[in-house]
């Protein structure tokens, strides 16, 4: 399919037909951030961002969500019977997903959606929404997508993708599920000649900013013991805070735990977001604690992240570099600094 | 697509107190819907998840063998929330299981092999399943010698005191039970701690598996012994305890390393945990 193209004043139109076939989700600013949301009417999107807050990763796993749910009552038949929750899978758009995020998706699938287990609410989000992407034409000083095997510009895990070249947007899409999208919103006109020039030139220039941070392959071939046992940890742990905000913001942290909440004598299974950096997280009914101590749980995570992750799927570092963590972590820790030190696991002084 | 976090609906068909502290009971189910039964067809060693409504989810080791049909039994430990409300929970009442979960004891390697089993305390759920499997007359002639090192603190903590009377009667099963002390002037068995009665009863290592499953101090004195008696890493093999959630390798706490515990555990060889991180 050949490049389509708007003017920035159509896209209200656009997302607004969009709305009649798809759920629509869409940046949304809110205070001093944006942040994914379903929209309402088509005004709300706002796509001059530099990248959302929080991950898209809350529409397919979200933070707080109902699994499952029951009667206590004395009286029902069906009493302490669990049953599913009704969702929505109805198709939906995630419109201006970053290409990082977009990755992330892809790289969470590893873990989600595995030959042997399916985790079912995610396979099937999944596989109603569809990803049109918004590259970025000015990647933030903290992204580092480059180096962790995406790009601003970079088109897997997307089925469409939206540049924007200033006066307006030209739209690829890339799967039969983008070209859909892109059919459904209607109104686009053929893009104009010099727009793949324009793109080009912006590709590269937006690549061209992204400082370099550390290479996942280095990481790949250390021995993991070693890296494990190394005095680095104890160097990265120091300043941390386990407050777990890297995780929250992550878009490949999907770690979760399950809860039963009861109201009267109705109850709800919860699936929430849970974190590494929270003691809480392993420790056993006896007492025992495997990560009692922070430096373990720091470890974990980045271990986790650049390590046992490629270790065990072979698809890369479980990183897009959106550079959210570095972003609102409150004491400076850098995951490209980290990654750094672990490339040279004997060294403990900065890189 | 079956959902895996949804649990076979089961009713408790009778609760036995196990050990005098009543600390540990077993709880017998019986599957709502027949058809759920041969969905969870499952291999000693497994382990499922036990689900509450209104209280939550444990994992437990699977006590009973696939060859006793008709039901699943599970020995719970009185330990945290979930437990707690078990252990106060009868006959007739309706809660859950989810599985099965996790790998099994490597049944086609131990075939033609002989086995040590070595058990501490309440860690005997998945070995009850294992010498319940092999005792069973189609199983038997698949293995050697078969011996049995069980101990507790004292003769009240010993779980399945029937089983273990009726398996010292049979001649194709060696039983060594034993306690850490008693003052029960007609204790017939051992007295001794798991590591010296293994030491003392010195079973060969020749052409043998062992299987270990106990609190981390008894595990931490036996092997040594194993080692000593000939057994290889590779011929040690162990069942791990974990935190969990999911059971089956996605919510990310229960692994050690590149391995979650839930999924690609809990049975690991001791070759297999040299390699990877002492995080458990």
């Amino acid at each position: 399919m050949s490049d389509m193209y708007i003017t920035k004043g159509k896209l209200p139109g656009v997302i607004e037909r969009l709305m009649g076939r798809y759920r629509v989700f869409a940046p949304v600013k809110k205070g001093r951030y944006h942040q994914f949301a379903r929209l309402t009417g088509a005004a709300e999107a706002d796509l001059a961002f530099r990248n959302t807050r929080l991950s898209p990763k809350g529409l397919l796993h979200p933070q707080a969500e109902r699994m499952f749910e029951y009667s206590l009552a004395k009286d029902d038949p069906e009493r302490g019977i669990v049953k599913e929750s009704p969702k929505d899978y109805s198709p939906g758009v995630i419109l201006g997903i970053r290409p990082c995020d977009a990755k992330a998706f892809q790289l969470d699938d590893a873990n989600f959606d595995t030959q042997t287990v399916k985790d079912t609410w995610w396979v099937r989000r999944r596989e109603a929404l569809t990803l049109v992407g918004l590259a970025c034409n000015t990647p933030c000083s903290t992204c580092f997508c480059t180096s962790v095997g995406s790009g601003p510009f970079e088109t897997a895990g997307l089925d469409a993708l939206l540049v924007d070249t200033g006066e307006g947007y030209v739209a690829k899409a890339l799967t039969e599920k983008g070209k859909k999208a892109v059919d459904a919103s209607d109104g686009w006109d053929p893009a104009p000649a010099d727009s793949r020039g324009k793109i080009d030139a912006a590709t590269k220039a937006a690549a061209q900013s992204i400082g370099p941070s550390f290479d996942p392959e280095t990481l790949a071939r250390q021995d993991m013991l070693e890296l494990y046992n190394s005095p680095l940890w104890e160097e990265v742990q120091f300043s941390c805070i386990n407050c777990g905000t890297c995780t929250f913001v992550c878009p490949t942290c999907w770690c979760f735990d399950i809860q039963d909440e009861v109201n009267g004598d109705q109850g709800d299974r919860m699936r929430l977001w849970d974190s590494c950096m929270f003691p809480l997280f392993t420790l056993h009914g006896s007492g025992h604690n495997p990560r009692a101590v922070k430096t373990q749980r720091v470890r974990q995570r980045f271990m986790h992240k650049l390590k046992y992750y490629q270790d065990k799927y072979h698809c890369g570092a479980a990183c897009v570099g959106c550079g959210r963590c570095v972003q609102a972590c409150p004491v400076n820790i850098d995951i490209r600094q980290v990654g750094r030190l672990m490339a040279s696991p004997s060294c403990v002084c900065p890189a | 697509m079956n959902n895996p976090y949804l649990p076979y609906p089961v009713r408790i068909d009778s609760v036995i107190t196990e050990t005098e502290d009543r600390n540990l009971k077993t709880f017998k189910f019986v599957f709502l819907n027949p058809e759920d039964e041969a969905k969870f067809a499952y291999t000693p060693g497994q382990f499922a998840i036990l689900s509450v409504a209104g209280q939550g989810e444990i994992p437990i080791g699977i006590a009973t063998s696939p060859t006793e049909k008709g039901f699943i039994k599970f020995t719970v430990n009185k330990v945290g929330k979930v437990t707690s409300f078990m252990h106060n929970m009868r006959e007739g009442d309706v809660m859950g299981v989810r599985g099965p979960m996790g790998n099994w004891y490597p049944w086609e390697t131990l075939q033609g092999k002989n086995l040590v089993i070595v058990g501490g305390g309440f860690a005997f759920t998945t070995l009850r399943s294992s010498i319940v499997y092999m005792l069973d007359p189609a199983n038997r002639s698949r293995f050697g010698n078969i011996d049995v090192v069980y101990g507790a603190r004292h003769p009240g903590l010993l779980l399945y005191k029937d089983e273990l009377a009726a398996w010292e009667r049979r001649d194709d099963i060696n039983m060594h039970i034993t306690v850490d002390g008693t003052t029960d002037p007609n204790w017939k068995y051992n007295v001794g701690f798991v590591p010296a009665v293994t030491k003392q009863k010195a079973p060969s290592a020749e052409n043998s598996y062992a299987i270990i499953c106990g609190p981390p101090i008894m595990i931490k004195f036996t092997l040594p012994v194993l080692t000593e008696l000939g057994f290889p890493p590779e011929r040690i093999i162990s069942s791990l305890e974990m935190r969990m959630k999911c059971g089956i390798g996605i919510c990310g706490r229960c692994n050690i390393g590149t391995e979650y515990v839930c999924k690609d555990g809990p049975v690991f060889t001791l070759e297999q945990l040299s390699k990877l991180p002492s995080e458990y």
